[in-house]
């Protein structure tokens, strides 16, 4: 039986490597400065890219992460201070219930109160049901990262006459900061790949848009639409675009796992 | 700030740490201090939810003098002290019940801010609580930071700083590296720094719940000294479990009993001569 | 002795009442506040939002949505029973593959592994969360459905002879239920171990003394002392694994092959709720095609919130008999 649980871990880390090789092998070789700086081609036309689906996904993010942290900062100093009361536990198993929620749910309703009242697809709609997603992520990080921080450090701010939202901010925040950081992250890092809530929303564009209320192109959805087209010339654009996904992925997950202590101090002023 | 500057400019030489501890008796100016109270509490009662921490405490704490609150675990005596700069009511679902005037304003008054309060009473911990985040000059100006209008620049901060740190005796140690993490600190010396950090605010009551309990005993006597030294320029009130301590810094001291004030007299004569029969008990090591 | 002015606080006072910071905290806790209950806001709105759209459906169609399994837009057939069968037996599928990948992979991270090789392989395992849904199916088109097709579905029918059971007979179309399925249990893989190590670590050293003490192997120990005090834990894990697996979209619309029909081979196609909603819900032509998506998203998401409340219901309950 000791035996089965090696060959469990063997089998289990298999697939990424299988699909991170893969990726490699078919993204690279598709892969060119042209890739991050052209429009996607035609049907047929060799070349092109998917300079518009790169700057697509970085305003989605943008827009998912102004609305996404704030809140579920606040809410996870709302969490870790109230925690106990009556509301702190139905919120804290709400957000659960909203972490568990299928992503292509998210996408109808963004599309149901977004899309629908106006008639129009929107990078607006599809960065709001993104952020929407990272809410539940960024506050149980939050309210975990913050219970850490000892109650003494906060008596101290406050036997100091910090009032509770100055003692709450510029030391148990500040303190904690490393952690939400990472939290933030690894929320980021999850939106940056989802498809499907930006299925109706964003709804993906052939041309250059960086406007917030035009439809938006986006580089998980151009994967998939060029994945499941019949077109070779597609296909390794898919696999480039993947490529570059993940890269993007892996950097944030990467840089959420070494995200250490910043420098610690402001300046006395 | 309303303090009288020359108190606080006076430079004093460190202290010189002797290997034993001198048991000092201790040579308050007795009437004065019966004259002039900087605490005054009366009817002093604090809960938690229904159970009362303390009950009925009514007691006159001497200006510029050490004042120790002693008592078996449990006796309130945290309580006590947390009542005096209103940390009590930072803990959900307590509260606190009578008056406690201090230098003749009431600190429970109508319109008070527990803030106000905490800015005129400094107060330190059982564990040193540096924050993490901030250098030893970012820890020690950290209650002026969150008071903007109380400094001017720069400079007169820098000079505070300085201030601070030579009255906790902390300046000759770190004067070097006062913009590396306060982290880098030995416990005594974080301690220390805790110290500088509730004098930067110039307050005029230090309040002091076991500063020593969690330091090694080196430490623990140079903290002690410190609060000796303290006298001079800040009322000083300090609980400590530890007798010998009370014996050694106080002027006068408090015994408390299940949240009960037993006996409140002078050091000498609550050691020597204990009217009580309980704190006799205590004193003498039959229970606690 | 410095003479101290009797009304030391009075400054204080009146400049407090000028001061932000008097309201600072009632602005601080009404902006907390709001953004904690910006968390229920949104449940609710999606509820609301979801189940208003689904309600000319139902409406119309009553249960036959979830009954029938007709799914014909032009003749205004909307039976999703096709779907629901597809999303449960996908998940199964996956769970029956990673269930004991993953509790392998816990135990080994947990108990025998070597210390120097518990962070990485506990932080590749937890990779395979990263990987976007839509790069999973883009392997999942290119790389494992051939590989099912030429491969593994031809050993599973012929070699060992599972042809002659209904769940592995008929032509080995490459997209298929099994392609979603073990698609989904590389999905779901991460979710379980996690959770999984979580609890197995949360084990307390006594329990696994006690058992050492009487002198059972160290296996004997596992068997008999950690994994019945982790049991509900790890059914958690499983739970929350399942959640995933029921709501997950793009990896398994490209692999399944969308096709609307109950089957019960594993290697024909089939279709999920998720999947007909990602492909249709674009292209619905009339108002009841729309509602009628709306209320497959509507009972997509009943299903998972049951499994998720269960899932975090039991990981809760293992935490708390720790603190007990």
């Amino acid at each position: 039986m000791i035996g089965f649980t090696y060959l469990a871990a063997i089998l289990a880390t298999l697939p990424l490597v299988l699909i991170l090789a893969h990726l490699v092998r078919k993204g690279a070789s598709s892969l060119s400065l042209a890739f991050f700086t052209h429009m996607p081609g035609s049907v047929g036309e060799p070349g092109g890219g998917m300079a518009n689906a790169i700057v697509g996904t970085l305003m989605l993010i943008g827009i998912a992460s102004i609305i996404g942290l704030p809140i579920g900062i606040g809410a996870g100093l709302y969490l870790a201070e109230k925690k106990g009361t009556p509301l702190a536990s139905t919120v804290r198993f709400l957000s659960d219930v909203l972490n568990g929620l299928p992503s292509i749910v998210m996408g109808i309703f963004a599309w149901e109160v977004l899309v629908r009242p106006v008639r129009h697809f929107s990078a607006l709609a599809g960065g709001v049901a993104l952020g929407a997603m990272m809410i539940p992520l960024v506050t149980r990080t939050t309210e975990e990262m913050l219970l850490v921080v000892p109650t003494s450090l906060r008596e101290a701010a406050l036997a100091l006459g910090y009032p509770k939202w100055r003692t709450s901010i510029s030391v148990v925040l500040r303190t904690a900061l490393a952690g939400i950081v990472t939290g933030a992250l690894v929320a980021v890092a999850r939106i940056a790949g989802e498809t499907a809530p930006l299925l109706f929303t964003a709804l993906g564009n052939q041309f250059w848009s960086t406007s917030v209320r035009e439809p938006i192109a986006a580089l998980p959805l151009q994967i998939f639409t060029y994945a499941i087209n019949a077109y070779d010339e597609w296909h390794r654009q898919a696999w480039a675009g993947a490529l570059v996904l993940i890269t993007i992925v892996l950097i944030i997950s990467l840089a959420a796992r070494f995200a250490t202590r910043s420098r610690f101090g402001a300046p006395v002023d | 700030m309303l303090q009288s500057t020359e108190v606080l400019r006076e430079k004093r030489p460190m202290r010189i740490i002797t290997p034993t501890v001198q048991v000092r008796s201790p040579e308050p100016t007795t009437s004065q201090v019966e004259t002039r109270p900087c605490i005054v509490t009366s009817k002093l009662s604090a809960y938690f939810g229904e159970t009362a921490a303390i009950r009925d405490i009514s007691m006159s704490v001497p200006q510029q003098a050490v004042t120790a609150i002693i008592g078996p675990s449990g006796c309130g005596k945290s309580t006590l002290l947390r009542c005096l700069n209103r940390m009590h009511e930072t803990v959900p679902r307590t509260r606190v019940e009578g008056s406690v005037q201090i230098l003749g304003s009431e600190i429970y008054g109508e319109g008070t801010s527990p803030i106000a309060i905490r800015r005129h009473v400094g107060m330190v911990f059982q564990r040193p609580t540096p924050f993490p985040t901030m250098s030893i000059r970012a820890n020690v100006a950290a209650g002026l930071r969150v008071d903007s209008k109380s400094h001017a620049d720069r400079g007169a901060t820098s000079e505070i700083v300085e201030e601070a740190l030579q009255r906790a005796g902390l300046w000759a140690e770190v004067k070097d590296q006062l913009d590396e993490s306060a982290m880098a600190l030995s416990g005594g010396q974080q301690q220390r720094l805790c110290i500088a950090r509730a004098l930067a605010t110039r307050p005029r009551v230090i309040l002091l719940d076991e500063p020593t309990a969690s330091l090694d005993p080196l430490n623990a006597q140079k903290v002690e000294e410190l609060v000796y030294d303290l006298r001079k320029t800040v009322t000083v009130v300090i609980v400590t479990h530890n007798m010998q301590q009370a014996a050694r810094v106080s002027d006068r001291t408090a015994f408390l009993l299940m949240g009960e004030l037993v006996e409140f007299a002078s050091t000498r004569e609550l050691f020597t001569a204990p009217k009580d029969p309980r704190t006799e008990s205590y004193i003498t090591g039959r229970f606690g | 002795m410095t003479s101290l002015p009797v009304d030391w606080l009075e400054n204080d006072r009146r400049k407090l009442r000028v001061d932000a910071s008097a309201y600072g905290d009632k602005i601080y806790e009404a902006l907390t506040a709001a953004c904690a209950l910006a968390i229920p806001a949104l449940v609710i709105a999606i509820a609301v939002a979801i189940f208003a759209a689904a309600w000319p459906a139902f409406a119309k169609l009553g249960f036959s949505i979830v009954t029938t399994s007709d799914w014909d837009v032009r003749a205004g057939h909307f039976g999703a029973a096709p779907a629901i069968f597809g999303t449960l037996v996908s998940s199964t599928v996956a769970l029956i593959i990673a269930t004991p990948l993953a509790i392998g992979v816990a135990i080994f991270l947990s108990e025998f592994a070597p210390l120097w090789l518990r962070q990485p392989i506990g932080f590749l395992v937890d990779l395979l969360a990263a990987i976007p849904s839509v790069v999973y199916g883009l392997w999942g088109i290119f790389v494992l459905i051939p590989l099912l097709r030429e491969h593994v579905m031809p050993f599973l029918r012929d070699t060992l002879h599972l042809g002659a059971t209904p769940f592995f007979s008929g032509p080995a179309y490459g997209p298929s239920m099994l392609a979603a399925g073990v698609i989904l249990a590389i999905m779901a893989l991460p979710y379980i171990s996690s959770v999984s190590r979580e609890v197995l670590m949360a084990v307390p050293r006594s329990q696994r003394e006690a058992a050492l003490a009487l002198g059972a192997t160290r296996w004997e120990m596992i068997r008999d002392a950690v994994i019945p005090y982790a049991r509900s834990g790890i059914i958690g894990g499983i739970m929350l694994g399942l959640g995933r697996a029921l709501g997950e979209t793009m990896a398994v619309t490209m692999v399944i092959g969308n096709r609307p029909e109950i089957s019960a081979s594993l290697l024909a196609p089939g279709y999920t709720m998720a999947s007909l909603i990602a492909n249709e819900f674009s292209e619905a032509t009339s108002d009841l095609h729309l509602s009628a998506l709306m209320a497959v998203g509507a009972v997509l998401f009943i299903i998972t919130l049951i499994v998720n409340a269960v899932a975090r219901w039991l990981v809760w309950s293992v935490g708390r008999r720790r603190t007990q």
